[in-house]
């Protein structure tokens, strides 16, 4: 039906969908985690706070899930070499999501003061600590990692935690947290009355600027700095998987990269755009059309990072040769196939549902529902 | 190469984790059923009692269904940090399930469970119904899928090595999707889930009875969980005879260590009942045996024979032989060798490449491995005997043990004297555990039984591992068995105390501890 080029840049692009669905749904859930200790003043109002995402959060994580099981699917060595390379990164973002789950499910199951806190600060290092690591992994993917395959395509990692830990790629955890905190705050302001409303209102005042200017100064950093690969022989884009075929110098920038695709600037203007209009309307306007602005502008961040890579996937530092690319890193041509198709089947039915549970959970959640439901509610 | 230390804290890790992640799955694949059953007849019935028994249950199954969450994304990131080079050699086959399972099942369980706990209000009575059967088959999806992906492992049907890309490719979807073995491990295991899930729901039910205490809700809860247990627990068992028999086609090795069959016997095979496997002598002491059983269990005949571990052994020489002459035609191919002849070797050899990477264990050159180091690595082929035989037992017996529980939990539903039986009562008490017994025991027989390979015949567990060092790895596992303990700690406390608060944590006013007459709440009686 389609060759192998046209599916594995179809798989490019449904890989975006997947990221993108998951920074988006679990970005807003985050960063309500996140706020949860300090938005909250009375227990019935974290509890408000808690059953925004409440009946949600679970489906969102599943995108998180499902982005692990594309990767191991259609792009198995990138699986294979950035989870293993990252060892350390990978296991902290899991031990943090642990206290999700439970969190949500357990903290009102007992009456006590205590336990509820502590699991207050559980979630809060659920919502805090994964969009910090996640950034801190954007980073490291802009700037490379160091890793290289044997010749039977074993991947070694040639670094340490420690390593991931850059000037660059700290401001990319931080920036994730604050994008998390901002899009969470505009999603809260648009589910709560009175108090909490305001003081997310308050939130996205002061996460605005700091937004905006962060995303600035990572723009800018990485078009003046960073360096890309340049390919200078390879198989074809239609060539059996195998990342040890190629050549490449490290004489590539990102500036070079959009300036050669001027459209591709599209994407940080959309980036920039949305998220100072989610800023400028959460303030001044309804939260609806905030939160709408601010997935745009974060789709335009995440859509920004994928163009200004391509053709890459992971590159590599200490062997640019071996940088993992859509046309040498996928699966063969029969599962990319079968998993187009499971997808195009599943991925209707799954927004269909997700809508529909959405729309029957909506409603602002405010202490006295709460109050009011408070033996089946979290 | 990776140390050996490596692979065996890896293994360590994905046993406890993957062993941790099965103490909720079952309880999850169980219940929801019965949760979907008891709303049924609530929707049909009117009976709010139902409805009650629903929620009750229910917050049960999310106390549970919360730490499935939690240690399911263990295993969904595991493969990748782990088991890297399994994750490139088979990630074409095993990926594409694992997506699947994403796709048809966890999104419809965990978006839809927040409907189930939520949505009482904001749904009608029908569209409720619908939504909590929709989680029940989210659940069993999830582990048809996972249980296709296990299969494949077990017997690794419709894939091929492509040596270009050096990974083994899907061939045939039909013929994954319907492995023999995927089809008997799913009904089994799930059967197994049902099980579980009726056994706790019984064993809970019958101590409310015990203390006399809302006899009406837990008299019914006995009677669906019996209702849905008994043909669960005649399911596991045929299925589980259905499973010996594929294993004797399919995977003759594990067959036979789980026997302690060491020698070919004539036909009809007798089968071990008890007795003391020695590894060394190559010989079970004290063995008591029946005539035929095996036979009939094994081939479903009289005349064909089961094959003993020592003439098993002798054809596991001869794969690794081929193995060898593989990897040697494989080679030259990388060196560029593109004649017709060596591809036509490589074709003759490859089924048996797995077989022969069996050798990097001892050699780093496969190609000039010595007589010796094959024959070390053939007797790597055949497993530990001792504890597969004895978990394969352990299983058994908690499964007949479950059997006449849910017998007699029938009989005397059946006749209406259940809440009379106090003996059988505290017996179905204590019984809670076996479940859980049986499926732990079942997983380590079946992982266990398939070393030394993580996909048999084809990648040996040695190669799988990621390059990590043993520092990485007593992090990992230490953070698991912190988070593990402190989250099962937690999690137990919470379920003994809903289930000590019973029906009455629901706050309907209906029954025993928040009664003011508590004689009054025993007389809702069925």
């Amino acid at each position: 039906m389609f060759d192998y080029e046209t599916l594995r840049f179809i798989w490019w692009l449904f890989t975006g969908v997947v990221i993108i669905a998951f920074v988006l749904t679990s970005g807003f859930d985050f960063g309500i985690c996140a706020l949860l200790p300090f938005l909250g003043k009375t227990d019935l109002e974290r509890r408000a706070i808690i059953n925004t995402v409440g009946g949600t959060w679970e489906g969102n994580q599943v995108w998180l899930v499902l982005l692990g099981g594309v990767l191991f699917a259609v792009w198995p060595l990138v699986y294979a070499t950035l989870f293993s390379g990252l060892y350390i990164a990978m296991l902290l973002v899991l031990f943090a999501l642990f206290f999700r789950p439970a969190g949500f499910d357990y903290r009102s199951k007992l009456d006590n003061p205590v336990w509820r806190n502590a699991w207050d600060w559980g979630l809060f290092v659920g919502g805090a600590v994964p969009p910090i690591l996640l950034g801190v992994l954007v980073g490291n993917l802009v700037q490379g990692l160091p890793f290289h395959f044997d010749e039977n395509l074993r991947p070694y990692y040639d670094g340490g935690f420690f390593d991931l830990l850059k000037p660059f790629a700290l401001l990319c955890g931080v920036m994730g947290l604050l994008i998390s905190l901002f899009h969470g705050a505009i999603y809260l302001k648009w589910r709560t009355e009175g108090n909490l409303y305001n003081r997310s209102r308050q939130v996205i005042r002061i996460m605005g600027p700091l937004v905006l200017g962060g995303v600035a100064l990572i723009a800018l950093w990485v078009l003046l700095g960073m360096d890309l690969p340049r390919i200078t022989a390879m198989p074809g884009t239609g060539a059996p998987s195998n990342p040890l075929n190629k050549t490449v110098v490290m004489d590539a920038g990102w500036l070079g990269q959009f300036l050669r695709h001027p459209w591709m600037l599209l994407a940080p203007l959309l980036g920039f755009g949305g998220l100072f209009l989610a800023w400028r309307s959460a303030l001044e306007f309804n939260a609806r059309g905030a939160f709408l602005f601010s997935s745009l502008g974060i789709t335009g961040l995440l859509l920004s990072l994928g163009f200004g890579l391509f053709p890459y996937l992971l590159i590599s530092t200490s062997n640019p040769a071996h940088s993992l690319t859509l046309w040498d890193a996928s699966s063969s041509q029969f599962t990319l196939a079968l998993a187009f198709w499971i997808t195009l089947v599943f991925l209707p039915i799954v927004l269909t549902y997700t809508r529909w549970v959405y729309k029957v959970l909506w409603g602002s959640v405010t202490p006295e529902k709460v109050l009011k439901d408070q033996h089946s509610l979290y | 190469m990776t140390g050996d230390d490596i692979v065996h804290l890896s293994r360590l890790q994905f046993g406890l984790t993957a062993m941790y992640h099965f103490l909720f799955v079952p309880l999850t694949l169980g219940m929801s059923f019965i949760l979907a059953i008891m709303e049924s007849v609530y929707v049909m019935t009117g009976k709010t009692v139902y409805k009650d028994m629903t929620r009750f249950w229910g917050k049960l199954f999310g106390i549970n269904f919360a730490m499935g969450v939690t240690t399911g994304i263990t295993l969904e990131f595991q493969f990748g940090t782990n088991w890297a080079y399994y994750s490139h050699y088979v990630g074409d086959i095993f990926g594409p399930l694992l997506a699947s399972e994403g796709w048809m099942a966890f999104f419809l369980e965990s978006t839809l469970v927040g409907l189930f706990f939520f949505g009482w209000d904001r749904l009608s009575k029908v569209q409720h119904l619908a939504v909590t059967w929709l989680v029940a088959f989210g659940t069993s999806f999830s582990a048809l899928w996972i249980l296709i992906a296990n299969a494949w492992m077990q017997h690794p049907v419709g894939a091929e090595f492509n040596f270009e890309t050096l990974r083994m490719e899907m061939q045939s979807f039909a013929d994954v999707f319907f492995n023999p073995v995927a089809q008997v491990k799913f009904v089994h295991t799930v059967a197994a889930g049902y099980v579980t899930g009726s056994m706790f729901i019984l064993g809970v039910s019958v101590w409310y009875l015990l203390k006399r205490r809302d006899l009406g809700f837990s008299i019914r809860s006995v009677s669906i969980a019996t209702g849905f247990g008994l043909p669960s627990i005649l399911s596991v068992i045929v299925l589980g005879d259905e499973s010996a028999y594929t294993s004797g086609e399919t995977q003759k090795i594990k067959l036979a260590a789980i026997e302690a069959e060491w020698d070919t016997h004539t036909p009809p095979a007798s089968f071990t009942v008890i007795g003391f496997p020695d590894q060394e002598a190559e010989k079970t002491r004290f063995a008591i045996r029946i005539p035929w059983v095996l036979g009939l269990i094994a081939t479903r005949s009289i005349d064909e024979e089961v094959k003993g571990l020592k003439d098993l052994w002798a054809d596991s020489l001869n794969h690794v032989r081929n193995g060898k002459a593989a990897y040697t035609e494989l080679e030259k191919i990388r060196r560029g060798d593109n004649s017709a002849e060596t591809r036509a070797r490589f074709d003759q050899y490859k089924l048996d490449l797995g077989y022969g990477l069996l050798l990097k264990k001892y050699t780093t050159d496969i190609t000039q491995a010595s007589e010796a180091m094959i024959q070390q690595a053939t007797n790597d082929t055949i497993p530990r005997v001792a504890p597969l035989f004895w978990t394969f037992r352990i299983m058994v017996a908690a499964g007949f043990t479950l059997l006449f529980i849910f017998v007699m939990a029938f009989y005397y539903c059946a006749t209406r004297v259940a809440d009379q039986k106090r003996w059988f009562l505290k017996m179905a008490l204590w019984c809670i555990p076996l479940p859980w017994i049986a499926a732990e025991t079942g997983w380590f027989v079946a992982e266990y039984g398939r070393q030394p390979w993580t996909i048999s015949g084809v990648l040996p567990t040695h190669l799988s591992v990621s390059s990590l060092t043993s520092g990485q790895l007593w992090f990992s596992i230490a953070g698991f068995l912190i988070f593990y303990t402190v989250l099962l700690v937690i999690e137990l406390y919470l379920m003994i105390k809903y289930v000590r608060l019973g029906p009455s944590s629901l706050h309907t006013g209906q029954y025993a501890l928040e009664a003011n007459d508590p004689v009054l709440s025993r007389n809702i009686t069925p």
